[in-house]
């Protein structure tokens, strides 16, 4: 009676991705708890972020994937909407507008557009009636374009990076053309002088010590450099759980939140990286065999498109980390100290579930 | 229909192809990042691990205690204590005028602290912490505590403190510690302590503090210390205990230095006392004197100015570095000389008309007593003091003679006492004269070398040794103000041994002829005949007068002070008891006009105290000097 209540409370969510989100929360945790320098307090409240965060995935999982097709568009439109409204009305904190104060509580609307957006692309493309042509992505461009650069002009690197890319995976799997792709490519190329000249001060000189940290080994280069440190420190096996030095004696920048990577690279070593970047891979590519089992394109797209952020994610924080990106900022998915992020990230995952789970039930 | 279907397959198709590429890259990047990972964690391990070493360990000096200075009864002259001081580092502070404003709501900090902040922080470098205000109380430490946050690079720090408790005494031969500056660094370099000063604020800049500067000193320990990224000490992983320094235990009874400080009053001048047997400094006296204490963390201008501007001179160390004619006080030393080279053989005496004069001239160089003193042997000569005995004796002697010989006293050569800083004094001679002057040695000028005039000049380090070598038969004891050096934590000690520095072999019957005369000094019909009324135990002494060629005339100085200034030093050389010395010592009153009535009871005083433990009772004293002073034990010398 009871376990037939639980698999029926269960029964959308994907065991293989819950053993694997399971698992990497449950690192996440134990090196956050190295990384706040042993504060149970910081490691309670991101017990409380995840449990947050998995019944938002549970809800997502519980909905429809016609459900969700349905609400693209409006919810789209409510976040373009947001997104003007901070640009009107935003409060400014740590030199970036990016909250909407609602009287009762703030909410940052470019975090709703993460998810909207590739719901957004794949809702429209799944509508068209025949094959897309050049016009559908230039309209999706548009969709995509405009959001952006609200959020860039916040200004937001990281979150603008994240959901461009989500939105240009929808493109690219809804079968954008290569020429245009490659064109495009070039394009952004000849562009890179008025990007460049668009960039903050601080986003320039990121880029610029990218290529050489050593250039400002105290200033901004100093992050990235104590972070390979801590990397390169750890070797093959690791420190060992809280006895990472870099860590522990504060030389890690941001340790709990966007450099945590360095903390746990430099306590678990070449050993644990291999781990996490498996665990990382099955996720991703589970992700992607949901999309490839998808009946609908709207679920096709939008679970392709969910998969690769989600690795989008992994692999600009461990690159910037390791020093191979320039530092924009992205967490760690999963294990980075935030609420906002794990709850977007692990909505998206239900949103996979929910794909996967009622894919029979449309079927028949 | 059928068309759309096929479509949607073909969709289908062309979206797995894409989808697989994707993967193809997923796995791709990922892989791209292992690689980077082992690149880092393999390959360049070494390179990482060292730096991360480098990022935790530091070394920390940990700064021994430095040695304490204690007289020879174990009362304390310099010891150390902990206080809290704000500091602040210049270069850590975006706006320094407004940090201290702000400091100064919380603690006091007078313009006295903001000028001697100014003055270090011109004087040191712009990365090292600066005391803005020191000896904080608790009150001040916990409030400011409580706003640290508010001052970045402000720190309060708890220093080690000299502190030297007597204050103005004795502080010439004590010294003093200062912060160490360029020049220390580059002495330091020099002697290869410097590695020794690694966390190290103070150096002794003068006295026995800088003479013992490494023993009081201490080795170093250091901490190897796990630091946290903003350089705080986490945890100590491994420590090398500093050494304390050894501490200084002095030949100087701090109460016979009061009895002969305060016997000097107003009086600027200079005292040395010394046990002839041992070469042991009993007293070490230069008046006006300072506090060393105002030194300790940077004296401020405006205390600096006051002292080194002083027309009294109190920064100069006068019984090593002031330099004065001998006088009078030169003649038992020319006596010696021509008794032992046989130029003055008893009983011969001449008879004393009031002058001197050279065969071929008709000048004539006077005695200090107009009409003479009649006949006059030897023992007599020094007794009433006789010019024109050792005018013709000087003569007899001849210059090279008589500086050979007096040099064996400790003349013109430094005595080699445990401060630095020593001026050698001046033995003219013949050779020195064509050098410094290039011009031939006159006659003239041997005669009145005869009575401690002309180029001759001494410190009091200098005629006190002299007594004292006299006092000891010949026997020059190496002075020495530290009497032994222990170590504070096994308590063993080390004695500085009396060492032997010149010996001369002077006949029995010529130093008992010297010494009678000067014994006679202070009985009546000696020039110092008040010194020694009244005393239970004999005193052996000789007066002496010195013209004034330091002091320059300057239009700053205003006249009265100019006339006081001109008058003569009083010089007073004496030991006791006479049949068995255990003190020798000199004593200069600058301007002090007569050895005798002057510098002479000063010297009373501090042998009373020394040899009979008696306080002088100062009313008495003076009673008893105007009724026991005869006319003629003022002494007056003349000189052409």
């Amino acid at each position: 009676m009871i376990s037939q209540l639980i698999t029926q409370w269960l029964k959308h969510i994907d065991s293989f991705l819950m053993a694997s989100l399971f698992f990497t929360l449950m690192i996440g945790l134990f090196v956050l708890y190295s990384a706040s320098g042993q504060d149970l307090s910081r490691v309670y409240a991101q017990g409380v972020n995840i449990i947050v965060a998995l019944s938002f995935m549970w809800a997502a999982a519980n909905i429809a994937p016609n459900q969700l097709e349905r609400i693209a568009l409006p919810l789209y439109v409510l976040a373009v909407l947001l997104l003007i409204a901070v640009e009107l009305f935003g409060s400014i904190s740590h030199g970036a507008q990016r909250w909407l104060n609602l009287g009762f509580t703030k909410i940052q609307p470019s975090e709703v557009m993460r998810i909207a957006m590739p719901m957004m692309l794949a809702w429209y493309f799944s509508k068209q009636e025949s094959k897309p042509v050049m016009t559908d992505f230039v309209f999706a461009g548009l969709f995509l374009v405009v959001p952006v650069a609200l959020i860039m002009k916040q200004p937001d690197l990281g979150t603008a990076l994240l959901i461009t890319a989500s939105g240009f995976y929808v493109l690219f799997l809804a079968g954008l053309s290569w020429k245009l792709l490659v064109g495009s490519a070039l394009a952004f190329a000849a562009s890179t002088p008025i990007l460049w000249s668009m960039l903050h001060d601080y986003q320039r000189r990121r880029i610029e010590i990218l290529f050489d940290p050593t250039q400002d080994p105290l200033g901004s280069g100093y992050h990235t450099i104590q972070a390979i440190i801590a990397i390169g420190s750890g070797g093959a096996v690791g420190k060992g759980w809280l006895n990472g030095t870099q860590a522990q004696l504060d030389f890690i920048p941001e340790r709990t939140t966007d450099f945590i990577f360095a903390v746990f690279s430099e306590e678990f070593g070449l050993l644990g990286n291999v781990l996490l970047v498996g665990l990382f891979s099955l996720i991703v590519l589970r992700g992607l065999m949901i999309a490839h089992q998808a009946q609908t394109t709207f679920g096709r797209l939008l679970a392709g498109s969910i998969s690769l952020t989600f690795f989008t994610y992994a692999f600009v924080n461990m690159g910037m980390v390791s020093g191979i990106l320039p530092i924009v900022g992205v967490p760690l998915p999963l294990i980075s100290y935030g609420g906002t992020s794990m709850v977007m990230l692990c909505l998206s995952l239900g949103i996979l579930m929910s794909i996967e789970t009622h894919k029979k039930l449309v079927a028949t | 229909m059928a068309a759309e279907l096929k479509n949607y397959q073909h969709e289908q198709y062309y979206f797995r192809l894409r989808l697989g590429f994707t993967a193809f890259v997923v796995l791709g990047l990922f892989g791209l990042l292992l690689f980077r990972f082992s690149y880092l964690q393999i390959k360049q391990y070494g390179h990482y691990q060292t730096l991360a070493e480098n990022n935790r360990i530091s070394l920390l000096p940990v700064v021994a205690n430095r040695g304490l200075i204690l007289d020879k009864n174990g009362l304390v002259l310099a010891h150390n204590f902990f206080v809290y001081t704000l500091e602040i580092t210049p270069a850590k502070v975006d706006n320094l005028e407004a940090t201290i404003a702000q400091l100064g709501q919380l603690v006091e900090i007078s313009k006295l602290d903001r000028k001697r902040f100014n003055k270090l922080q011109s004087e040191s470098r712009n990365f090292e912490s600066i005391p803005i205000r020191t000896h904080l109380n608790e009150l001040e430490a916990a409030r400011f505590a409580v706003n640290h946050y508010r001052f970045p690079g402000v720190e309060i720090k708890s220093r080690l403190f000299r502190h030297y408790p007597l204050g103005k005494l004795g502080s010439h031969m004590i010294g003093y510690i200062g912060r160490i500056n360029d020049s220390d660094i580059v002495n330091l370099e020099k002697s290869g302590d410097l590695s020794n000063y690694k966390g190290s604020d103070h150096v002794g800049k003068s006295g026995v503090e800088q003479f013992y500067e490494h023993q009081l000193h201490g080795k170093t320990g250091f901490q190897q210390v796990e630091t946290d990224a903003d350089g705080r000490a986490v945890r100590v992983i491994s420590s090398t205990s500093p050494v304390s320094g050894s501490n200084l235990v002095l030949s100087i009874d701090s109460k016979l230095q009061e009895i002969a400080e305060t016997a000097f009053g107003e009086r600027r001048g200079a005292l040395v006392a010394i046990n002839p047997k041992t070469g042991e400094i009993l007293a070490y006296v230069s008046q006006p004197s300072f506090d060393p204490n105002l030194f300790v963390d940077g004296i401020d201008m405006d205390n600096w100015k006051l002292l080194n501007e002083s027309l009294d001179k109190p920064l100069v160390n006068r019984p090593i570095r002031g330099i004065y004619p001998p006088g009078s006080t030169f003649k038992p030393f020319v006596a010696m000389a021509g008794l032992e080279n046989a130029k003055r053989t008893p009983p011969f005496s001449i008879h004393d008309p009031g002058y001197y004069s050279l065969g071929n001239s008709s000048h004539h160089y006077r005695d200090w007593k107009p009409g003479g003193h009649g006949m006059v042997d030897m023992q007599r000569a020094i007794t009433v003091s006789c010019d024109t005995f050792f005018y013709g004796l000087a003569l007899d002697l001849g210059i090279e003679k008589l500086t050979e010989f007096v040099r064996h006293f400790g003349f013109g050569e430094k005595s080699g006492v445990d401060i630095q800083g020593e001026n050698g004094g001046l033995l003219p001679t013949p050779a020195w004269k064509m050098r410094r002057y290039k011009q031939p040695w006159y006659q003239g000028e041997t005669v009145i070398v005869g009575i401690g005039q002309g180029y001759t000049l001494v410190t009091p380090m200098q005629l006190a040794q002299a007594t004292a070598t006299l006092a000891n038969n010949g026997v020059a004891m190496k002075p020495h103000l530290v009497m032994k050096i222990q170590n504070p934590m096994t308590a063993e000690s080390q004695l500085i041994a009396p060492l032997v520095q010149d010996k001369m072999s002077l006949k029995p019957e010529n130093i008992a002829i010297v010494k009678q005369g000067m014994i006679d000094v202070t009985l009546p019909g000696g020039t110092a005949a008040s010194v020694g009324a009244n005393a239970s135990y004999a005193i052996a002494a000789k007066t002496g007068t010195a013209q004034v060629i330091g002091i320059k005339q300057n239009a700053k100085y205003d006249t009265s002070a100019i006339n006081e200034r001109h008058r003569d030093h009083a010089l007073f050389i004496a030991y006791a008891p006479a049949n068995d010395p255990s003190i020798a010592l000199a004593v200069i009153v600058e301007n002090g006009g007569h050895g005798g009535s002057s510098a002479g009871p000063i010297a009373r005083k501090v042998m009373d105290y020394y040899l009979l433990g008696q306080l002088p009772a100062v009313e008495a004293t003076k009673e008893l000097k105007k009724i026991l002073t005869p006319p003629h034990a003022i002494e007056e010398e003349l000189h052409d």
